[in-house]
Parts: C-alpha cells; structure tokens; sequence
C-alpha cells in the first residue's frame, strides 16, 4: 500500500504493508540509518524518534499510524548538529560505542521540550526506557543538565 | 623491537594505492563535524604522500594515520592517532584517522602487527608499534630535510609538523615524499619514560564523538549497497541441531520474498567462525524477510542436548566437586591433608550462570560478490579476520576480498572471533542469490546463537592458621565450555584463582572443563568476572573468620605485591571504606587483576528491610601501569561498572530443553539509567615497564564488592546472580 510520509518536514511516498514498524520504512525505504534497531518489542529505545514531538519506539509502531503526523528523527533534529543536547553530548563524551545514543539523545528531547529544566529524578523517569550497554548513564544525565544550561543560555 | 620501515619500498607504496580498499571516516580535530563518507565499495582514499604503513602526509599538512583497529566505543582510534603523533610531534589538530586496509594487511606482509581490539590489546600490546612508527617516519623526515639542506641529520630538529635548522625551515609535508623513500640504518629508540610525553597522558576528547550525536556514525547494519536483498536468519534454537525441513513455499508468495536458503554446519567443524545448521528468507527488505521466516514452518531435530537445562548443568557440577579434577596449581605442601586435619575450616560454594554479550547493535553482516572482489561490512572485532574467513567460504582468492571496517555497535569480546559466524551466512547466501545481501539477526536470534560467557560452578575451602589468616586453601572449578574448547576453557578459567595475588603457602587449584553444546566465547573481562566474584567473596569470608578487616587483609596478604599494594593503598585512602555502619548500609571491598592491570573497587549500598538494594556509589581505583588517554580510560572504567553490574545484578541465561529461553530484554534484563551507580574512579599507576589494558578491567570488581557490602548491610551472603534474585531482606 502506497501512503505519504512527513519525515523531518520532507513528504516521502513510500509503498510498504501498513502494519510494517516505521524503524523499517524509516531504515530500510527511506535510508535514513541513523534511527537504530536494538530489540524489536520497545524495550531498549535505540529505535526512538518523534511523532508530533512525543517520543515513540519506532520499531513497535505501524508506519500507517504515522501517516499525516511530523515524524521527526535523529537526522532531523538540527541541520549541522547544534541541538543542545547535541553539543552537551559532545562536550560531555557521552557516547561510546554510539549505538543506542540516536534513541538518547531523542528521549531527553522530548524530555527537555516538556520540562526544560529536570531533575536527576525526572530524567531518570524519561530515560528509563533507553537501554545503553557501555554503560554510559551517569555521562547522559550530566549531558541533559548542561544541555538544559546551555537552552537557557 | 620491529622494524616497521624495512617494508618502506616503492613497491608498497604503489600497491597502497592500487589495493586500497580501507574506507574515510574522516573527519578533523577538534573543531567543526566532519563529513561522513558513507562505506561503500570502491572507495579509494586519497590520503596524501605514504611515509609508511602506518601513516601519510598531504600537501596541506594533514596528517592520516590508518588505524588497523575498528572502534567499539573504547577509544582505539584517539588511542592510536595519539600514540602515533606522540613520537611523530606533529599538531594534534592536523591529524585525521582513517581504517587501515584489512586487504593489504592480511594479504602483503602484515604491516599492523595487532589488528584486533580484543583482549584490552590495542593500547597494551600495540602501543610499541606504533610509537615506532610515529618515531621511525620523523626520523626520516628530518633525514631528508638534512640531505636537501646538506646537514646531518643531528642537526634537524623535527616539532610541531616542522622541520628547522638554524634559520631554516619546512613543514613535515615538504619532505614526505622523500621521506618515504628513505632506509636508515638504524630505527630511531621509542620514547619510554612519561616525563618526555607531550600528548600522551593528556585528556584528549575521542575524536569519532560528534558522528555519534546525529546519526552520521556508520555501524556494519547501517551498509546499503546498490541492489543490496535483506536475510533474516535462523539457526538451530538448539545449538548443533539438525535442521529437518522448512516450507518455502508457505511463505514465497508474500511481498518482496525472493529465496529461502539452507544453511549447512559443516561435520567436525565447530569452531567460533563456523556456520549452524539453519535457513534464512531473503527479501527486499528485512522486516519482509524476517516476517516471512517467522512465518514458515519449520522442522528441527534438537537431538540429545535438548535434555540439557541450567539445572542438569548444576547437577553435573555438585556431582563433579565430588570428583578430583585437573589441577591447574599448586603451591607448597599436601593441602588438601592440612584442611582435612584442620579444625578452622572456612568452606563456599558459588554460581555464576551463562551470561549473553548483548551488544546493542544486533549481530548482522553485508557481503557484496562480483567476478573482480568480494567487500564485506562486518561487526568484527578484528577487521583482518573476515578476508580469510569469506574467502574461505566462497572459495576465492584472499587477495580478491576487502573488509570495509565500520563502527561496532558494542563488542564486548563477543565480535572477536566469538560472532563472525553471520559473516560467513551472508556469504553464502548473497553467493547463492547472486545478489549483494545484508543479513540481520533479530534480537531474539542474537542472543539464542550468542557465543556466551561460560558458566561456573565453584566450591573452595580454606584452613586458617594461628594469625587467622589462611595457610591452605582450596578450589575445584567446574566450567561449561564449547568443546571444552583450550581456548576458552584453561586460559578463562584460570584467570584470577590460580593468578590470586593472596600468598597462601599452601594452595591447590582443580578444576573440571565439561564439553557443552552451547557455544562459548570470551566476554569482557573473560573468567575475571566469574572467578573474581567467587574469590574475593571468599576472601572476604576467610577475613571476617579470622577477625581481620577485609582491606587490611588484603593488604596484609599482597605484601610485597607492588602493583596490588598500589591500588590497594590508594583505595584505602580515597574510598572511607569502613565496616562500622548501621544495619541496612553496607561498604564492600574487592580487587582482582585482568589483562595485566589491578583494579579495585569499593561499593556502597543501601538495602532496605524488604530487601530492596540500591548501588549507591563504586570507587575504583586502578593501575594499568601508564595511562595514554586518561579521560578515554576513565570512560572505559566508568562504564564497565555498570556492564558489568548488569550480569551481577539481572542477569543470567535461563537453559531450558538444551536452548536459551530469556532471548529479548523483557527478559534478559540489564541495567538501566535508574539504577546506575555514581563512579568515581582514581588511578594508582606503577609506570614500571609494563603496560595493562583498561577496557575491562573495572568490570571483575565490581560486583564482589557489592556482595560484600550487602553482606555488610544485611547480613546476608549472595554466593550466585543475579543478586536481584535473592531475598535481601533483613529484620
């Protein structure tokens, strides 16, 4: 089935089974490879993105639901890098293996749009969904502070 | 020593660039985000004038140093650009890293000596080499700038990418070229002493950060190649089964479906890289693919190994403690006499389960095959594995293969050759269908066909003497490996028992190495995990028994043990440890060794009557010898912590019927950011000569030190994991 997507505000025309998870349309048809595949049952967050600005797992959500809705990725979330949470993840050598950081970095946008200035509480509630295998937690929490510092600024 | 620069022949410098199949990350450093030129084949650097393997020179002054190692997150690319540029003194921001072709390397002379990052290798191992060729290529910079200004080359000072004499001066790029040509007599000595060091040693921020903050980071499963086909495999539930039948036609009517291919283990062949029996769908793209696969019935004989479950396994190892096993040490007299006749006896016994790599990046690998040369994209550890191993498979010439090196998405020991298995899948399938293919494993596959971390079953007994410190001890070991495999059984099983620092004077190590279906491989901090675990909660039971404090008795039983002392001291220092806190608080101590350095820790906790534990705080501190980056290894420490914890905590494999049954993370949990200790971490360096790793180190500690202290906090003793598990509840 053909439908239209709105993928970091460019329509993409895309012809794939309604029922197959957005990560996949996102991945594999459109080629944006930065949004990533980690467990397939939304349990690990490396595949988030945006709908409408609300964080989803991208890899548990039917293309067609997405379909008339801003779908925001990785790749869309700032032209050359400059997001906050971008520049703090650099300054703070958040990532190592870098793998699960696109679906991080997501989360605690989403995040950062609804409370610009949390509490370690608070990101630990929003980030619980993320899993991150290096290890790299206490160096995210540090990132979305300065990040929230560096918004204000 | 290696002489890096007999190899410098116009010969090799042609072939570099006739063979070159490595690909550009490039980017530069510090400053803006660099461009990513995305992996794809036929992509030939123009990396400037080559002064050796290790190393070229462009026109404008930037320095490409090709990096032989792939990086998994643990810094190997800063690690090596800075190595190098230590002794070849140029400005740390006109260098930029490339991957070094895997091509020339396996198949003209092995110029890279290690190409692994495997094994806390890179810095470890490597760092003579490649302090060499950083020295040797500005030896003969200053050489030729000697011959063209007709001076000695005593005269020539090369700093900073300059070469200057008196009033004269040139960039490092004027001279490349002759320089590159250049024999000496003899190769310039490596600097070995800190106190020269102008880079390293320095905080450098890892240079390959900002393509991991937008999604430019190019990962094995990220590869698109024109006319690329998706595979979705699966393999035998139970390792070594038999695959009877499968139904394609069920499925080959379904959208985008192209082929279903058998997947064939090869009789007598079982090693790491081999394939299992199985079948893939292949479909234009993977979620077709794999719902295909899900869909199509198919038929295994698991054979006998089905009967296999965690618990049969504990059932042969209680049985096996009752066994004498091989012995692996022994110190002294007749110990096994002196415990038997000794009325303080002191005996534990502990389990640790299977544990599953769960790299985040699920295992998957690309194979593109024409009639001129075979690339591939694969999740390795080490880059130069996959041109033997495709050529291998396919029957073609290694010369013809490329291995186009990307980024890993986690390792952890299981990419080394623990998971190049799929590698040869997609081999096989993409020559089958003749098209390029990219085969994915789900999550669920990844983790039933891992090759896993061994389990361990232990029982250990101990005589105290008159001092209350021990002077016999005893430990029989049963371990599960593949085969009973040497590679994983002895050398993973023996780490931090028989190599204890604790000087006993009578001590007998045994252990028993069972051949199990379920395939094993190294595992970050391999047999340190398991064994310190068991061990230094053992040392903490002979130290209460005896009415010692647990870091004074360490202390007091590494004397004379320098790089123990050090860390141990230092831990003693900073960490407040104490066992004088109020029930339901606890501080634990441990310190173990693993590829060469000393880490110890100090845990905090807190637990709660019902029994709620919360990790409050860990202090490592650890001696690696020298630090080449030491932000880089505070990262690595950092997070080890919490991968490690993660095993100790949640996780464990469940074998039932002969398979892994928790395959997903609804299931095989890890830590998450809530739960996530503080870590701070201090070094203790001996910079005596030797150099240790810093990748896995931080893991082994970790978790023995949280036991203790929730022995400390509750009274209570967890002698297996996932601690979670345990009932910590205290009154």
């Amino acid at each position: 089935m053909a439908f239209k997507l709105t993928i970091n505000g460019t329509d993409h025309e895309v012809d794939v089974e309604p029922e197959t998870p957005l990560l996949w349309v996102l991945r594999d048809t459109v080629g944006l490879t930065g949004t990533k595949f980690g467990c397939g049952i939304a349990q690990c967050g490396a595949c988030t993105v945006h709908l409408d600005g609300q964080p989803v797992r991208s890899c548990s959500t039917a293309a067609a639901s997405a379909v008339g809705r801003e779908i925001t990725t990785i790749e869309g979330l700032s032209p050359d890098s400059s997001h906050p949470l971008q520049r703090a993840w650099v300054e703070h050598t958040v990532p190592q293996c870098g793998y699960c950081q696109s679906g991080q970095i997501m989360s605690a946008a989403a995040l950062l749009s609804r409370n610009p200035n949390p509490s370690d509480s608070e990101i630990d509630a929003a980030m619980a969904g993320n899993l991150c295998r290096c290890g790299t937690y206490s160096r995210i929490r540090a990132a979305i502070h300065r990040a929230a510092e560096i918004a204000e600024s | 020593m290696i002489d890096v620069n007999t190899k410098l022949t116009r010969r090799t410098l042609i072939r570099s660039m006739s063979a070159a199949g490595g690909m550009i990350i490039g980017f530069q450093v510090p400053g803006a985000l660099a461009a990513v030129i995305a992996p794809k084949p036929w992509t030939t650097p123009t990396d400037g004038v080559e002064i050796n393997a290790w190393l070229a020179i462009d026109a404008d002054g930037t320095v490409t140093i090709r990096v032989p190692h792939t990086e998994q997150g643990q810094g190997g690319l800063t690690s090596v650009a800075m190595l190098i540029a230590e002794e070849l003194d140029v400005p740390w921001d006109s260098i930029q890293t490339v991957f070094a072709d895997m091509n020339r390397h396996v198949n003209y002379g092995e110029e890279y000596i290690v190409t692994t990052t495997h094994g806390s290798q890179l810095v470890r191992l490597q760092h003579p080499h490649l302090m060499q060729a950083g020295a040797s290529a500005r030896e003969r910079l200053k050489e030729a700038a000697a011959r063209a200004w007709g001076l000695d080359r005593a005269q020539i000072t090369a700093r900073q990418g300059v070469l200057s004499a008196g009033s004269r001066s040139a960039p490092y790029a004027e001279f490349a070229a002759q320089a590159g040509q250049i024999t000496l007599a003899e190769e310039p000595a490596i600097k070995k002493n800190p106190d020269e060091w102008w880079l390293l040693g320095n905080s450098t921020p890892r240079i390959e950060v900002p393509l991991k903050v937008n999604g430019s980071a190019q990962y094995a499963i990220d590869t698109q190649v024109e006319g690329m086909v998706y595979a979705a495999v699966k393999s035998c539930p139970v390792p070594w089964g038999r695959l009877v039948s499968f139904d394609f036609d069920q499925v080959r009517d379904r959208p985008g479906v192209i082929a279903a291919v058998e997947l064939e283990a090869v009789p007598g062949k079982t090693a790491f890289s081999d394939l299992q029996n199985g079948v893939a769908v292949v479909a234009d793209t993977w979620y077709r693919a794999k719902t295909a696969l899900d869909l199509m019935p198919i038929e295994w004989d698991f054979g006998s190994d089905a009967e296999v479950s965690s618990a049969t396994q504990a059932d042969t190892a209680h049985r096996l403690w009752e066994e004498t096993g091989d012995v692996s040490n022994e110190v002294g007299g007749d110990t096994l006499g002196m415990i038997a006749d000794s009325d303080r006896v002191i005996t534990s016994e502990f389990h640790r389960p299977y544990e599953t790599h769960a790299r985040m990046e699920p295992i998957n690998a690309t194979v593109s095959i024409t009639d001129e040369r075979v690339d591939v994209w694969s999740p390795t550890q080490n880059q130069a594995t996959p041109v033997m191993l495709v050529a291998d498979q396919l029957g073609r010439d290694p010369r013809d293969v490329y291995v186009n090196t990307v980024f890993l998405g986690g390792a952890f020991g299981g990419n080394g050759g623990g998971n190049t298995a799929v590698t040869r899948q997609a081999a096989e399938i993409a020559r089958q269908v003749g098209r390029p293919v990219k085969v994915i494993w789900s999550r669920e596959e990844d983790i039933t066909n891992d090759k896993q971390r061994p389990p361990v079953h232990t029982r250990l007994s101990a005589a105290l003497g008159d001092n209350g410190l021990p002077n016999a001890f005893f430990s029989r070991a049963v371990w599960f490996t593949q085969n009973a495999a040497e590679r994983i059984g002895p050398a993973t099983a023996d780490v931090a028992i028989n190599t204890m620092p604790y000087q006993v004077p009578n001590r007998r190590h045994e252990r028993h190495n069972v051949a199990a279906h379920i395939p094993t491989a190294t595992h970050r901090g391999p047999g340190a995990n398991q064994n310190g675990f068991i061990i230094e909660q053992f040392a903490d039971e002979l130290a209460l028994a005896g009415d010692w404090d647990p870091l004074e008795w360490r202390i007091e039983m590494t004397k004379g043990l320098e790089p123990w002392q050090r860390v141990l001291l230092k831990l003693k220092e900073v960490a407040g440890f104490t066992t004088d806190l109020p029930r339901g608080q606890g501080m634990g101590v441990a310190v173990v060794e693993d590829h060469a350095a000393y880490c110890a820790a100090c845990a905090t906790v807190s637990v709660s009557r019902r029994g709620e534990l919360r990790v409050e705080k860990v202090v490592l501190v650890h001696n690696s010898g020298y630090i080449v980056n030491p932000s880089g290894a505070i990262d690595q420490l950092e997070g080890s912590v919490c991968y490690e914890l993660s095993h100790a905590l949640y996780g464990g494999l469940n074998i039932q019927q002969g398979r892994v049954v928790n395959t997903n993370f609804d299931s095989y949990n890890l830590m998450r950011m809530p739960q996530a200790p503080e870590v701070e971490v201090h070094f203790a360096l001996s910079q005596d000569g030797w150099w240790g790793g810093c990748g896995e180190p931080g893991g082994p500690p970790t978790p023995p030190a949280v036991a203790n202290a929730i022995y400390f906090a509750t009274g209570k003793r967890v002698r297996s994991t996932p601690i979670m598990r345990h009932d910590l509840s205290w009154s």
